[in-house]
């Protein structure tokens, strides 16, 4: 029989204590961790930045990643993009009753094994086992607290003329998602973008490039975050729809279900508001990343519709390219 | 399911070719003597002239005007309600298709009775619905059927994969609505104060989909007997452009006529096979109630009486109510719907009425001409105009 978690391995006696040890501190073990304290003492930041996301996604193994890998980069990410390298994360795990040993262990090694692209550490850690049908399957909480590498990276940074780039291919997560829940199969191998993004960003700022404001386009895709940064400003920014980047595989599922790209969530690719000038470094350094290739610049700040993103098409039209709104769904004919 | 994704695409929205086929409907179009109003039945055409920004290329003299065809925004309140209480019976589990869920009925949408415990899903294709009966064989599956000829034959092998299956746990809601009688309807209204629009559609373009199963022929009374002229085209960019040039060279030829530019898989018959698993289950309603448009005579299908014991509009009629519903005093959807009034003209569209705060039909569906404006901005075209 496959060995399951039972709620008693969320009681807080020695069940519990067991499963902690055996599969949480035997892979994410650290100086810290170990001390087995209520909580992590940590040597003072210069600069530190903390945030904290929660995961929840079906289906848990994806193409491409995991919840696991996920809860890392997630976190990490949004840390990544205010310039700060990630550096402590605490990691809490919400499990349903009934779920697979093996999986877990599948999971937290998928976590071990993304930390090192950050250079952080969990530090400080929490299971709850809830009865079945309270979750579906597994939830995890990341925090994380990082030091900022460079001071003025922001929203309130981006300044008219800026330009626009994205540092990938869009939508990957997405409709990987989408392909792997509707059982599709797709001719070519289609995966998730899921990746740690400090490696990009440390690049970057080491070649001296200073963006005003970076962000990582999760859920509500490129079009989310284009239309939060001209909205905070009350600025227009305009993207040529012919430059942003998209693989084959993404664009058949948009068609096929009624979905535009840039409404769909990326997890290993992020925005960029940059002075025109740092382009072409910006791009090259982007290049030597997986996936990289499709860098681009997409567009710039400029433009009669404050507070709008505006796409121009190939053929010389425009329109808006709106917020998304509500659940994805499809057409229906 | 395995799929050759490139060709979904490719071709179709090729830069070069819609700049030619603008040039070229251009050209025609000064050839002609008055303006000539297209109609474009089908949402998805819409919305591909919204988000595509067709109507930019195009000359003054060519106008369109939105239709009535989509099957959420035309779906009446009343029916809503329907699968709002169906959702809500014991051990009910309501099943339909997208964009469905998030129109309100007057008592909330599906979402919401959603969000306060029924148990509604949403399907990409119809036959997940089986999936799901056979999966949760104690509670009763009620798949909730929306769409014009495009869909339908999808409920039909629906049903006839249960019925050889003996699937016994699925019901169906069936709310099929057909394109060419709402198309007469506008034209030829018997109505007296649906008059006023009776003179304004100078042609249609129709949506490839619902011929390629029931043919082109469905539109032959158009050109033949109310002279308007037709042209069933695809729904890509270059489709439409394309479509729209052939209906030009129509009236600057002189000539009124049925044509077909989607050739890629539209014929004049269609699909019989689908037109005959449609026929064995279904047949006319009298009267369907079309939101904003009232009552149309045989406009829509209902299952047949030898199906009846799979009808949940029968076999939960108590719970169901048949009085008729208003929709809100601001919202112009009916005369959108027409093609009397654009998205615009209505007082609350983009304030008071969003895609997230939708008060009518036009607004929620995303084939709905309200979101299309709201979505892609016809605001655009109109601010750089001045
Ligand atoms: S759902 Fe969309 S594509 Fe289908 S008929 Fe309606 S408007 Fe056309
Ligand atoms: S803007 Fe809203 S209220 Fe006005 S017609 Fe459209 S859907 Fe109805």
């Amino acid at each position: 029989m496959k060995k399951t978690i039972t709620l008693a391995q969320g009681n807080g006696g020695a069940e519990n204590h067991a499963l902690i040890k055996e599969i949480f501190w035997r892979h994410l073990g650290n100086e810290i961790l170990d001390r087995g304290e209520d909580a992590a003492v940590l040597e003072a930041l210069e600069r530190p930045a903390f945030t904290t996301d929660s995961f929840t996604i079906s289906p848990l193994f994806f193409p491409g990643g995991d919840i696991g890998k996920l809860s890392v980069c997630g976190t990490c990410n949004d840390l990544a993009m205010m310039g700060a390298q990630p550096r402590y994360l605490s990691l809490s795990v919400v499990i349903e009753e009934g779920f697979e040993l093996r999986m877990l262990e599948k999971i937290v090694r998928s976590i071990k094994k993304e930390l090192p692209h950050n250079d952080a550490l969990i530090v400080s850690g929490d299971t709850k086992v809830v009865p079945r049908g309270t979750v579906d399957g597994l939830f995890i909480t990341t925090s994380g607290i990082g030091e900022r590498r460079c001071e003025g990276i922001g929203i309130s940074q981006i300044q008219p003329g800026d330009a626009i780039v994205v540092s990938r291919d869009i939508g990957r997560h997405g409709a990987a998602i989408f392909a792997a829940r509707e059982g599709m199969e797709l001719e070519s191998a289609l995966e998730s973008d899921c990746a740690s993004l400090w490696p990009q960003v440390a690049s970057l700022l080491e070649a001296g490039i200073k963006p005003h404001a970076l962000r990582d386009a999760t859920r509500g895709g490129l079009a989310a975050v284009l239309n939060e940064w001209a909205e905070a400003n009350n600025l227009c920014i305009e993207v040529e729809e012919e430059e942003i980047p998209v693989s084959n595989e993404v664009r058949g599922i948009c068609e096929l279900l009624g979905f535009e790209p840039a409404f769909l969530a990326n997890e290993g690719t992020f925005v960029l508001a940059l002075d025109p000038a740092d382009v072409p470094l910006a791009l090259e350094i982007l290049e030597a990343f997986p996936g990289g290739e499709e860098a681009m610049r997409i567009g710039e700040v400029k433009g009669d519709y404050p507070g709008k993103v505006v796409l121009n098409s190939p053929w010389g039209t425009r329109r808006f390219l709106d917020w998304p709104t509500g659940e994805l769904l499809p057409r229906i004919c | 399911m395995n799929l050759t994704l490139k060709n979904l695409y490719d071709d179709f929205r090729d830069p070069k070719t819609i700049k030619a086929l603008a040039e070229l409907i251009t050209q025609e179009a000064e050839k002609l003597d008055r303006p000539v109003n297209i109609m474009e039945v089908c949402g998805g055409h819409t919305h591909t002239i919204m988000k595509y920004g067709l109507k930019q290329l195009l000359p003054e003299k060519i106008r369109f005007i939105h239709g009535p065809g989509c099957p959420v925004c035309i779906m009446p309140k009343e029916r809503i309600d329907h699968a709002y209480i169906l959702a809500q019976q014991p051990d009910v589990i309501l099943v339909t298709l997208g964009d469905m869920i998030k129109v309100p009925g007057s008592k909330g949408s599906l979402q919401q009775a959603r969000s306060q415990g029924a148990d509604v899903r949403f399907v990409y294709s119809p036959l997940d619905a089986l999936k799901i009966a056979r999966e949760n064989p104690e509670k009763r599956v009620i798949f909730f059927a929306i769409g014009f000829e495009t869909t339908t034959p999808m409920t039909a092998a629906l049903i006839d994969r249960a019925e050889k299956l003996g699937v016994t746990n699925l019901l169906y809601h069936i709310n099929h609505v057909t394109v060419p009688e709402v198309m007469r309807e506008l034209i030829d209204s018997r109505d007296e104060h649906i008059d006023s629009y009776n003179n304004r559609i100078d042609a249609f373009i129709g949506p490839s989909h619902v011929s390629v199963i029931a043919g082109a022929k469905i539109y032959r009374e158009f050109p033949e007997r109310y002279g308007r002229p037709v042209v069933v085209s695809g729904f890509e960019p270059v489709d439409v452009m394309e479509g729209v040039l052939m209906l030009v060279r129509q009236f600057t030829q002189g000539r009124c006529e049925l044509e077909i530019q989607y050739r890629r898989s539209v014929t004049m018959e269609g699909n019989l096979s689908a037109q005959r698993q449609i026929d064995k289950f279904f047949e006319k309603r009298e009267l369907f109630k079309w939101r904003g448009l009232g009552n149309i005579p045989h406009s829509a299908l209902k299952l047949r009486e030898a199906y009846a014991h799979l009808d949940a509009e029968k076999v939960y009629g108590e719970q169901l109510p048949v009085e008729e519903i208003e929709d809100h005093k601001l919202c112009i959807c009916g005369d959108i719907l027409r093609g009397m009034a654009e998205p615009t003209e209505c007082q609350v569209f983009g304030t008071a009425c969003t895609p997230s705060k939708p008060l009518g039909s036009c607004m929620v569906s995303s084939e709905g001409a309200c979101a299309a404006y709201y979505k892609y901005g016809d605001l655009l075209q109109r601010r750089s105009d001045r």
